[in-house]
């Protein structure tokens, strides 16, 4: 049971008759009636599909190479355009957009699970676990993540990309960690903590089921958030050469080879430039939209990045 | 205060110890200077290649404790090793230092200084055409990364100069024209014109954060009673909101303004990189890239100091201007 389900049917007993709506259909109905949400829910959509539907429809694949037209203009033949190898642009942009998307979306849901574990654990026994989790936080937080993930960088080679999700994810936890220890150490002094505490249910599963499902909503927000916070990152490593390695193509290292042609070749550079934009900015629409749906009082917008 | 401060210090001192110690393992364990000889043509002896490593430190053959206390005793002396062509590392940093500073410093004081502008205004006139224009600015502008936004600008300079002035106004890379012989005056306006695109790229990207900051900060504010107290004593709502409302809600943005700071001295490392700029970031990238483990580590150093030292300053800052926190 979520605080806002007691709530709820706190506040529902005395209109009492129609039983008061469920917390997902309420949060869904506030996120849809902003404009951020629906238009941020439809342009991950569109997204999405372009990403996993659009080689249905394209008659190039990513890897296949045409040897009649190199750096060519946008033509009928190839909707973007072709690279100097000959790839089209159109394939090779939305095998990027898809290794982004998987990438942000995995080491988002990692790093918020990580978050949660540590941020719970710490601001629910406190003491020694709390100290030994902050002091790691903290370490973390001093360590540019820049330089840990560039220098291992060599071990995710290609065709491992999971494990440079995984170091994404092991950097990027800290500061939704720590929300999530603060808003534990008020949970903890509450009613039903307290309750579950003196009928002697097991810490753990007290921080599994008591803590962990009142962070929802934080979790959500944040999950949302570190994804787009995933992709940036991803896509700044890539470009310089220390995230996704060839063969693997992501929308960073599309962009670091367009850059290089984008004066006379603008398209090798704006497809994936401007569908990186299009879905960061969507994903974060959505996650603000979120964040207001879930708590309406708080207002709060873009205030972390 | 003081007590305060002095934990807080030791504190960050071991924080430091342990970061650069683990930023050298990292370093010293993942990278492989060994490779840089093994390209070469003729091959060099392999007991010249060992004695050139040992030399520098850089011998994979030592054990990693050892040479880790080499290092740690070099840098307790203030001596940070040398690089892989053999320059002491202390005496390049120093020189990148003083470029990283200029360009973050300048970047940092404009961004600030707009977005705080552009969020006090939005906040002012809520819902109003400039807050929903800047709300909309700055959310494209955080979904922009640096190494996008600084090939924008790039793109977008290269067009002007064309287009715009026909000639080369904006330089794109580089922070000076090299081997330029010329006075005082066209030296500073050549130093200008490559400042000009670096600065633009750090100043947007932060101006969008900083406005949402402040505009949160002021929303907070516009509410609070000493704020109608000091209207209902006869301020107009203009001066009111500049005399007493911006003054607080600058207290967040003034510790964020402390944190990035430190933040920034690596984090401007894509535009440097990008724009060929020589300083910090740029120097933590290419000794990545060659594998010179004692530069890495020195700059890992450097960043963690210089995060520490930011919380540290946004600390008392905030202590400063904000008397509550003095009390507690």
């Amino acid at each position: 049971m979520t605080l806002s389900e007691e709530v709820a049917e706190e506040s529902a007993g005395e209109a009492a008759p129609p039983p008061p709506p469920s917390r997902g259909r309420m949060v869904a109905r506030r996120f849809l009636s902003s404009w951020q949400g629906r238009a941020g829910a439809l342009v991950l959509a569109l997204v999405f599909l372009l990403a996993f539907a659009g080689p249905l429809v394209s008659p190039w694949s990513a890897t296949a190479k045409d040897f009649t037209s190199f750096l060519a203009p946008p033509s009928a033949a190839h909707w973007f355009g072709t690279l100097r190898t000959g790839a089209d642009v159109f394939a090779v942009t939305l095998s990027g957009l898809r290794r982004s998307l998987a990438v942000g979306l995995l080491a988002a849901v990692v790093c918020t699970a990580l978050a949660a574990l540590a941020g719970a654990f710490a601001g629910y026994f406190l003491g020694w676990t709390d100290r030994v989790i902050t002091w790691v936080t903290d370490l973390l937080l001093v360590l540019p993540a820049f330089l840990v993930l560039a220098v291992l960088s060599p071990l995710a080679g290609p065709g491992r990309w999971p494990l440079f999700v995984l170091l994404l994810a092991l950097l990027l936890w800290m500061v939704t960690a720590k929300m999530a220890r603060a808003m534990t150490i008020s949970l903890r002094q509450r009613e039903f903590v307290r309750a579950a505490r003196y009928l002697g249910v097991p810490p753990v599963r007290i921080v599994l089921s008591h803590i962990l499902p009142n962070l929802s909503s934080l979790l959500v927000v944040d999950a949302t958030l570190n994804v787009s916070a995933a992709i940036l990152t991803e896509t700044s490593l890539s470009y310089f050469g220390f995230g996704i390695q060839p063969p693997d193509v992501s929308l960073g290292t599309l962009i670091a080879d367009g850059s290089r042609t984008a004066v006379y070749a603008p398209w090798t550079f704006w497809f994936a430039a401007g569908l990186l934009v299009v879905t960061v900015l969507a994903v974060n629409l959505v996650g603000d939209a979120l964040r207001d749906a879930f708590d309406p009082a708080s207002r709060t917008t873009g205030k972390r990045r | 205060m003081a007590g305060f401060l002095a934990r807080r210090l030791i504190g960050s001192v071991a924080l430091v110890a342990v970061a650069a110690s683990l930023a050298y393992l990292l370093a010293a364990a993942a990278l492989d200077p060994r490779a840089a000889y093994a390209g070469r043509t003729p091959p060099p002896p392999a007991a010249v290649v060992d004695a050139q490593l040992t030399a520098l430190n850089l011998n994979d053959r030592t054990p990693l404790a050892e040479r880790y206390l080499t290092w740690a005793g070099g840098v307790l002396r203030g001596d940070f090793g040398r690089s892989v062509t053999g320059a002491p590392v202390g005496d390049d940093l120093k020189r990148r230092a003083g470029v990283t500073l200029r360009l973050v410093l300048l970047g940092l004081v404009c961004g600030s200084a707009l977005g705080v502008m552009a969020g006090a205004l939005a906040a002012a006139r809520q819902y109003g055409w400039f807050d929903r224009l800047s709300t909309a600015v700055a959310f494209l502008l955080l979904a922009v990364p640096v190494v996008v936004l600084a090939n924008v600008l790039i793109l977008a300079g290269t067009w002007a100069n064309d287009h715009l002035f026909g000639a080369r106004v904006l330089l794109v890379a580089g922070e000076a024209t090299a081997g330029l012989e010329a006075g005082f005056w066209e030296t500073l306006l050549d130093r200008a014109r490559h400042l000009v695109l670096p600065t633009v790229t750090l100043t947007l990207g932060l101006a969008a954060v900083f406005s949402r900051y402040q505009r949160n900060a002021m929303l907070d504010v516009l509410g609070a009673d000493y704020l109608r107290t000091a209207m209902a004593k006869g301020l107009t709502r203009r001066r009111a909101l500049i005399r007493h409302g911006l003054r607080t809600a600058l207290i967040p943005v003034a510790t964020y303004f402390a944190f990035v700071f430190g933040a920034l001295l690596t984090g401007a490392a894509f535009t440097e990189k990008i724009f060929g700029w020589h300083g910090l970031g740029e120097r933590l990238i290419s000794s990545i890239l060659t594998d010179d483990v004692n530069t890495v580590a020195a700059i890992a150093c450097l960043a963690a100091v210089a995060v520490l030292v930011a919380s540290l300053a946004a600390a008392v800052l905030q202590a400063l201007l904000d008397p509550r926190v003095r009390a507690g």
